[in-house]
């Protein structure tokens, strides 16, 4: 199985989050922006950064790179598609996923191991966990806020589309914790939080086990590897 | 330019110079003295053009040139043993040092300060600060992997500080973020002596392979002179000049304008295209444009190279077309590099360039005349030989003058402060430490970095060093910790300089990496002040003399002179940065405890050591006496038995002492995991003759808090004996959850969940 991580001017996590996929048993395929090729690939990463220096906002340069109208016809035509942080804002800014990110409300960055529970697992991102899960996942951002209006809220916590939640406190002051949310088919998966920083023990968060041996980030993986090949 | 504008009605061409020899120029303005004007007269024959004065002025200044410092320096380069050199690739004057770390790996690293700009601007200053550190690392070819910065900021409680800080920091999160980059440690001080001179020093490192290695120099001619990166404006003009390198006065004109803009993502683009440039074998060499711009790049470039250059100014790309010579000359625009490129790869070189959306522009080329010529608008405007500017600069030996109040504070100790003595005066004291500013948590700091991405940071904050991995295989990596005690250095500047380097390279044993290369920024008040040069040649001296009986070599670094308001220099403050090699970070050791039931030890003798310690300035708001001995042959001696035990993997983990002593290791260990213990320090007392709050507080050398598990404890007391390092059980890790606690028996017991509100508590409060 291939999965593609796209390299913007500016993405940051590229090279971590093909290392999260290598260590899942995947094969990563590094992609341009610039490109109108997916070069066949079966999934699709669109990792952390600050793409284009985050000008204007948060992947909205990033949303109207070339290669953006091949990943928009595969996540409509189903492929699963993981928006990581500045991923995430991207697939927002391409209208893939509904609602937007803003500034943190604290107005800083933040890093920290962050505990989620799993809200749903019904998603091409998430079939591997348990549903109501707690996981520790890095957290890093500077804009994660989650909004949305209200119906588009209602209907998100409606349909289960909210697939990870905050637990303690809410980092960035996201609506209802609301750390991911998915699409209606569960193929697209945008979240602020890094799976591919718990991958690997010695590297991810810390746990009650051992120092940064945290490795919940690689049921991501794990899950689209699952589903692809189910 | 104000008042002295540099812009003449005509162009000032080197004719023009020769023709009108009595010309007044603005030499003072700009920062030069009249013995160093009329050497330039006397090296060219003549008055320099508008354009060579504005050359001169840049690198004859403190910042760019080393005039004071040099004749110190040099000792860096002299009192080296040949096992200093055994794995040294680059020593000091090349854009950073490089060491070889094995298996065919290299690493680069290097400390430099920005601290003027960044207390006229600390958001702007702070954040090119490490976009300049980091180009010195790409300059030679490698990647650059992580960064840290070691902080000086006023008094916690004062309104301004709150300004730098919140400046600083966002500065610093903002550029290293954006880049990619893990900031994995560093430190913070807040001193009033730093109230209007914060000290901001930004550490990078860079990972290489041998063959990879590129030094900037301008040979072959007939070779392309490339500018490439940002646009060149009229941010940072004067930098070097004017700001770095002039003493703050009250109510001077705001400096403001002379403080460079950074945009980092500009920066990572050129990270990733020089990356690229490199691998394709498309440059000769690359060298970052840093203070003094352009007039700094091609005078280096050519005088480590062939020794000529032709530049046609009128190539350089503008961000404001109305810059003069002078100002493209001086402009200190950030995210810009010259490279140097063989015709035939010049199409390879702008298609790569190109790719990443990176503005490139050919200035002129290398040529055999032995001057650097530039021309502009067509006509000559700076002729010189490229050395005279880069290399032969003046050299100061400044008066130095022992400090005459210096006897009165070293005899004024801090043994004859009263101790506490009963069990509930130890517990407060142990948390007013624990809360005080400098030894409080810096999470509120660090928690904006990224301290993940790269993902191989194998430690960092709160970690007593950084640790990154640098070969995936085989688990090779580096540690690195920065220090510096102002304090110490103030009672006493050679000792102060060498407890530096010895808790840095504590800190970096500790992780069980063994320490191998020095890089050290020095901060210190005017040169033109000889208390102040004393204090500098002390330190440099002591510096030099620690590293010999270590044996590690310094690498490069960088000197911040002038850091002074008025008369009051700042405390001297020599950062030290140690690097050190670990075979496999798999086999690092935690600095806290995470097991149940592992014995405690501590490695090495207390005695009563309290002058200039944190305890003294919090509790007595006292700073007098001799600081602690410092055994630098015991030192390696500890060294050698933490690489020992952790390839065994003896150790639980490995805490340093040093600012707080035993009570701040303590807490922090058990913090760290949330892990408590029961403690009993009577044997430690009867053993070293000492009271417990010497035994709590003092800042004795040499000292490191170990746990170990049960069963490795006879092989673990067996290697202490074994190689004659004092050791003691002195307690053993108790359970975690919300009844942890450190007892400490018969004196006082600080549940963990106190003990955490207390620590984290302190910064929040003031900058939140």
């Amino acid at each position: 199985m291939r999965i593609g991580v796209i390299t913007f001017p500016g993405s940051l996590d590229d090279r971590d989050a093909a290392r999260g996929i290598r260590i899942a048993g995947a094969e990563p395929v590094p992609l341009w922006h610039g490109d109108h090729d997916l070069q066949g690939v079966d999934a699709l990463v669109l990792p952390g950064g600050f793409s284009y220096g985050d000008y204007l906002r948060c992947g909205a340069i990033a949303a109207h790179s070339p290669i953006m109208t091949e990943v928009i016809e595969a996540a409509n035509s189903g492929m699963p598609v993981l928006g990581i942080c500045n991923g995430f804002q991207m697939l927002t800014e391409a209208h893939l996923l509904p609602g937007g990110l803003i500034r943190n409300e604290a107005g800083a960055f933040v890093c920290r191991d962050q505990r989620l529970r799993v809200e749903s697992t019904n998603t091409q991102w998430t079939s591997a966990f348990e549903e109501g899960e707690e996981i520790v996942i890095p957290l890093k951002n500077g804009e994660g806020g989650y909004i949305a209006d209200t119906a588009t809220i209602e209907r998100l916590e409606g349909e289960g589309r909210v697939v990870f939640r905050y637990l303690g406190a809410n980092p960035n002051g996201s609506i209802n914790d609301i750390a991911g949310v998915a699409n209606e088919r569960g193929n697209v998966v945008g979240l602020m939080p890094h799976p591919e920083h718990a991958v690997e023990p010695g590297f991810g968060p810390d746990t009650a086990a051992a120092m940064r041996s945290g490795v919940d980030g690689l049921r991501f993986f794990q899950s689209v590897l699952q589903t692809v090949l189910a | 330019m104000p008042e002295t504008s540099l812009q003449a009605p005509v162009i000032d061409t080197v004719e023009r110079a020769a023709e009108t020899p009595d010309r007044e120029q603005p030499y003072g303005a700009l920062g030069l003295k009249d013995d160093e004007y009329a050497r330039i007269r006397e090296i060219l024959g003549r008055r320099p053009t508008s354009g060579e004065l504005a050359m001169y002025s840049v690198m004859w200044s403190e910042h760019c040139s080393y005039k004071s410092s040099k004749v110190w320096l040099r000792q860096f380069g002299q009192k080296v043993s040949p096992a200093m050199k055994k794995n040294l690739m680059v020593g000091m004057g090349e854009n950073a040092g490089v060491i070889d770390i094995g298996e065919g790996w290299a690493v680069t690293f290097k400390i430099e300060s920005h601290n003027h700009p960044s207390y006229v601007e600390p958001f702007q200053g702070a954040a090119t600060g490490v976009g300049g550190i980091v180009r010195d690392i790409i300059s030679m070819g490698a990647r650059p992997v992580g960064v840290m910065d070691a902080l000086r900021f006023g008094a916690v409680d004062s309104p301004d500080t709150a300004r730098v800080v919140h400046g600083v920091v966002s500065g610093i999160s903002f550029y290293g973020n954006c880049l990619g980059l893990p900031n994995i440690g560093g430190e913070t001080w807040f001193d009033p002596v730093y109230q209007s001179n914060p000290l901001v020093n930004a550490l990078a490192v860079g990972v290489l392979r041998h063959e990879d290695l590129h030094l900037a120099n301008a040979r072959g001619v007939g070779n392309k002179v490339v500018l490439f990166g940002a646009r060149t404006g009229g941010d940072g003009i004067g930098g070097a000049s004017i700001l770095a390198s002039d003493t703050f006065s009250e109510g001077g004109p705001t400096k403001r304008p002379a403080v460079q803009v950074g945009d980092p993502f500009a920066e990572k683009v050129l990270i990733e295209c020089c990356l690229e440039l490199f691998r394709q074998g498309l440059v000769e060499g690359i060298q970052d444009l840093g203070a003094a711009g352009i007039s700094c790049a091609t005078a280096e470039l050519a005088s480590n190279g062939d020794g000529g250059m032709a530049i046609d100014l009128d190539q350089v790309l503008l961000r404001d077309p109305s810059l003069t010579a002078e100002e493209i000359l001086m402009s200190e625009s950030q995210e810009r590099m010259m490279a140097i490129v063989r015709p035939e790869k010049l199409d390879g070189f702008l298609a790569l360039t190109e790719k990443w959306d990176v503005e490139t522009s050919v200035l002129g080329e290398v040529t055999d005349t032995g001057r650097l010529r530039i021309t502009w608008h067509g006509q000559l405007i700076v002729d010189v030989d490229p050395r005279t500017v880069a290399v032969d600069s003046p050299v100061y030996e400044r008066p130095i003058s022992r400090p005459a109040w210096i006897d009165a504070v070293n005899a004024d100790t801090a043994a004859a402060l009263p101790r506490p003595e009963d069990g509930d005066e130890l517990r407060e004291q142990v948390l007013r430490l624990l809360g005080s500013p400098n030894l409080a948590d810096k999470s509120w700091i660090t928690d904006q970095y990224d301290r993940y991405v790269l993902g191989n940071t194998a430690l960092s904050y709160p970690d007593d060093a950084g640790m990154i991995r640098v070969d995936e295989a085989s688990g090779l990596g580096f540690a690195i910790a920065t220090d510096a005690n102002g304090r110490y250095c103030y009672l006493d500047p050679y000792q102060g300089a060498q407890l530096a380097l010895a808790e840095s390279y504590r800190n970096v044993a500790v992780t069980g990496a063994t320490p191998a290369a020095v890089s050290d920024c020095l901060n210190f008040g005017s040169p033109e002040n000889p208390e102040v040069m004393w204090q500098f040649s002390q330190a440099v001296t002591g510096l030099a003399d620690g590293c010999l009986a270590l044996e590690v070599p310094v690498t490069g670094g960088n000197v911040s002179l002038y850091n002074q308001t008025g008369d009051q220099p700042i405390h001297p403050t020599p950062v030290v940065a140690v690097l050190g090699v670990i075979d496999d970070v798999a086999r690092r050791i935690p600095s806290g405890w995470q097991d149940e039931g592992h014995n405690l030890y501590l490695l090495g003798t207390t005695s009563l050591e309290l002058d200039g310690s944190a305890w003294a300035g919090v509790v007595h708001d006292h700073l007098g006496g001799r600081p602690p001995a410092v055994d630098l042959e015991r030192e390696k001696d500890l060294a050698a038995l933490l690489a020992a035990a952790a390839s065994e993997s003896l150790l639980g983990s490995a805490h340093d002492l040093a600012d707080g002593g035993l009570a701040q290791a303590l807490a922090e260990s058990a913090l760290r995991f949330g892990v408590g213990a029961r403690m009993w320090l009577g044997e430690l007392c009867e053993r070293d003759a000492i009271d417990a709050a010497t035994a709590l507080f003092s800042e004795s050398t040499g000292r490191v808090l170990v746990s170990v598990p049960r069963e490795d404890d006879v092989r673990f007391v067996g290697l202490c004996e074994g190689r004659g390092y004092p050791v003691l059980r002195i307690g053993v890790t108790d359970g975690s959850g919300p009844d942890a606690a450190i007892e400490v028996q018969d004196l006082f017991r600080i549940p963990l969940d106190e003990l955490r509100v207390r620590w984290t508590a302190t910064l929040p409060a003031h900058f939140a």
